[in-house]
């Protein structure tokens, strides 16, 4: 028999929290789950800094690709019997969906970020370069890695198949809605997938979804749309993250001054500092290196860095306050001043963070974009976009509320021993002007 | 501190209007590929670049009142319109940005079609392959926009261009 239509002799099982159980018969998905490449997302945390607001968001990678395979297998056996779907594709779409993720890394975001990375240029890298994954995936044809990179990077010519991984309602989100929900333990979140995965049609170049089935949808635009405000940029977890920013950014600046001697070397760093990242380097950081480097590099001489890594480990965060960039711009300007003055390195200190620096989205109509959005089908076989046929997508894809915030470490500013100067940082921060 | 806001304020400041979102979003990342410094993160959504950090950090100019939406109805659409406003300039005031040699760059792409920008957006996108791959490339994944030999020509012949300005 072909590797392709290699069956397990019995259904292998996961146990899962949110899909009870993940499924696997293929030969060539079980044998994708055991590489090294794949493990490596076990030690990957699915919302990087999340855990120090919501404890409970302690889950992986791993527990998420899973899930977003699981819920496209159930998408391909409801399929199975359709007329416009092709059966020649199934396996194709459960191997996208499983390592769709593949290519992150510990806390990606502000680390691709500071480093100018992109974690899908590293998913490619992994399936087509000289690693397991991509001799597993060779055993089912030649051309196959070739297939499942260009349907993560949505460049594959069967849109239908690309829209099952991304698209405005794919398994990816539903998967870490539902996932990242039920890890925080936050009661939003939650919608009827079972009802979705049901309603859900394909055809040509898109899965559309049954007009009797809009109300489940509107409840997982709903979810999206507070886990958005209530989980994704939560103003602690966002504090944490922009500490994490500036510690890899002092650790980089430190690395460029010849004259400071390193305590720990930041040996897994250098490549990434360096600007000159191969697969090997990329593929041995996860959460534990850099955990390891953030709880050492404590004890580094340099001030900044040993500061902004205890406070990292320790969850000893940086204070907020809104900021509204019009008016107060000016007052901005004159805090980066008085910052310089109480010897408080603003560039590291006094950080603006705003909605668009965090990667996470809301539904969008799509006009004159390139995103497709959610069509639904009408019981004449036409097609209509979602917020034009639901006045409560409508309301919340409408005008967007944006955000800034200002952190800085409030304990840093109640030290200055400058009573004058500690009170005017005070005032311009707190509004007492 | 918002120095990417200020930035894209900068290029309104000297595009004057620019016309249409998609417009908007190609024009940012063929200048980002012509390495001006633009930092919002694009990738490939179904149909060519796009990047949700531009359109997000857009919609907080507009909510700010640094920029100026004004949407006009067409027959089966929207159009949008952006143009930077006093608060905007104001805004930009306090920010030293300097993009060397960017207005003739703007101007360029001010005069082209949204459809040729597409094409042009999308060449670069796969540009780390050859040529005949690029071609084969665009036909699979813009299958409905039909575009002919001549513009693809045109197209890699606009990039060499445009590139050539930036390296001078």
């Amino acid at each position: 028999m072909a590797y392709k239509d290699e069956q397990l002799i019995e259904e292998k099982v996961f146990k899962d929290p949110v899909h009870r159980y993940i499924h696997v018969r293929d030969r060539a998905v079980w044998d994708l789950i055991a590489t090294p490449e794949f493990q490596r997302l076990r030690r990957i945390k699915q919302l990087g800094t999340t855990n120090l607001t919501f404890h409970g968001a302690e889950h992986s990678r791993f527990n998420h690709s899973l899930g977003v395979y699981e819920i496209v297998r159930r998408i391909t056996n409801n399929f199975a019997d359709r007329e416009r779907w092709d059966r020649e594709q199934r396996l194709l779409c459960l191997c996208a969906a499983l390592l769709h993720d593949l290519g992150h890394g510990p806390f990606s975001h502000s680390f691709e970020k500071v480093f100018k990375l992109d974690h899908e240029q590293f998913t490619q890298k992994i399936i087509l370069g000289d690693t397991k994954v991509n001799q597993i995936l060779k055993k089912v044809s030649v051309d196959f890695p070739e297939k499942v990179a260009d349907v993560i990077a949505k460049t594959y010519s069967d849109k239908l198949v690309v829209s099952l991984i991304s698209s405005q309602i794919d398994a990816d989100r539903m998967d870490y809605l539902q996932r990242d929900a039920y890890f925080t333990g936050v009661s939003y979140g939650h919608f009827d997938m079972e009802r979705i995965l049901r309603v859900m049609r394909p055809m040509d170049d898109q899965v559309v979804i049954k007009a009797t089935g809009m109300h489940a949808v509107e409840d997982y635009i709903m979810s999206r749309y507070q886990m958005y405000w209530q989980v994704y940029f939560h103003p602690v977890t966002r504090s944490a993250e922009v500490i994490l920013s500036k510690i890899f950014q002092r650790a980089k600046v430190l690395y460029e001054d010849d004259a400071y001697q390193f305590q720990l070397e930041p040996t897994h760093f250098i490549s990434f500092f360096e600007e000159r990242v191969k697969l090997s380097d990329y593929l041995k950081l996860d959460d534990m290196i850099v955990y390891y480097y953030f709880q050492q590099w404590q004890e580094e001489k340099d001030d900044i860095l040993a500061d902004l890594c205890y406070r990292f480990i320790n969850r000893h965060l940086f204070k907020y306050v809104e900021y509204n960039p019009d008016p107060q711009i000016n007052a901005g300007m004159e805090l980066y001043q008085l910052f310089k003055e109480a010897g408080i390195n603003p560039d590291y200190y006094l950080v603006v963070d705003s909605s668009s620096d965090l990667p996470y989205d809301f539904y969008r109509p799509g006009e004159e974009e390139e995103r497709l959005p959610i069509h639904l089908l009408m019981p004449d076989g036409g097609l209509k976009e979602l917020s034009r046929h639901s006045d409560i997508v409508e309301a919340i894809s409408g005008k967007k509320r944006t955000d800034h915030k200002l952190y800085f470490p409030k304990d840093r500013i109640q030290a200055i021993e400058d009573t004058n100067l500690k009170k005017r940082i005070l005032d311009i921060l707190y509004g007492k002007e | 501190m918002l120095d990417n806001h200020a930035k894209l304020l900068y290029f309104f400041s000297k595009a004057k209007q620019v016309t249409g979102r998609k417009k908007l979003q190609k024009m940012i990342y063929i200048l980002q590929q012509c390495r001006v410094p633009f930092e919002e993160k694009y990738q490939f959504h179904f149909y060519g670049p796009y990047s949700e950090e531009l359109t997000l950090r857009v919609e907080e100019l507009c909510n700010l009142n640094f920029l100026k939406e004004e949407k006009e109805e067409k027959s089966n659409y929207h159009q949008y319109h952006y143009s930077i406003t006093e608060d905007g300039a104001t805004f930009l005031n306090q920010f030293e940005v300097d993009i060397p040699e960017i207005e003739d760059r703007i101007s360029v792409l001010q005069n082209c079609s949204a459809r040729f920008l597409e094409l042009v957006s999308t060449v670069l996108y796969f540009s780390y392959l050859p040529r005949e791959e690029i071609i084969d490339k665009v036909h699979t994944v813009k299958p409905k926009l039909k575009y002919t030999d001549e513009e693809m020509n045109e197209a890699f012949q606009f990039i060499d261009e445009l590139q050539d300005k930036s390296s001078h």
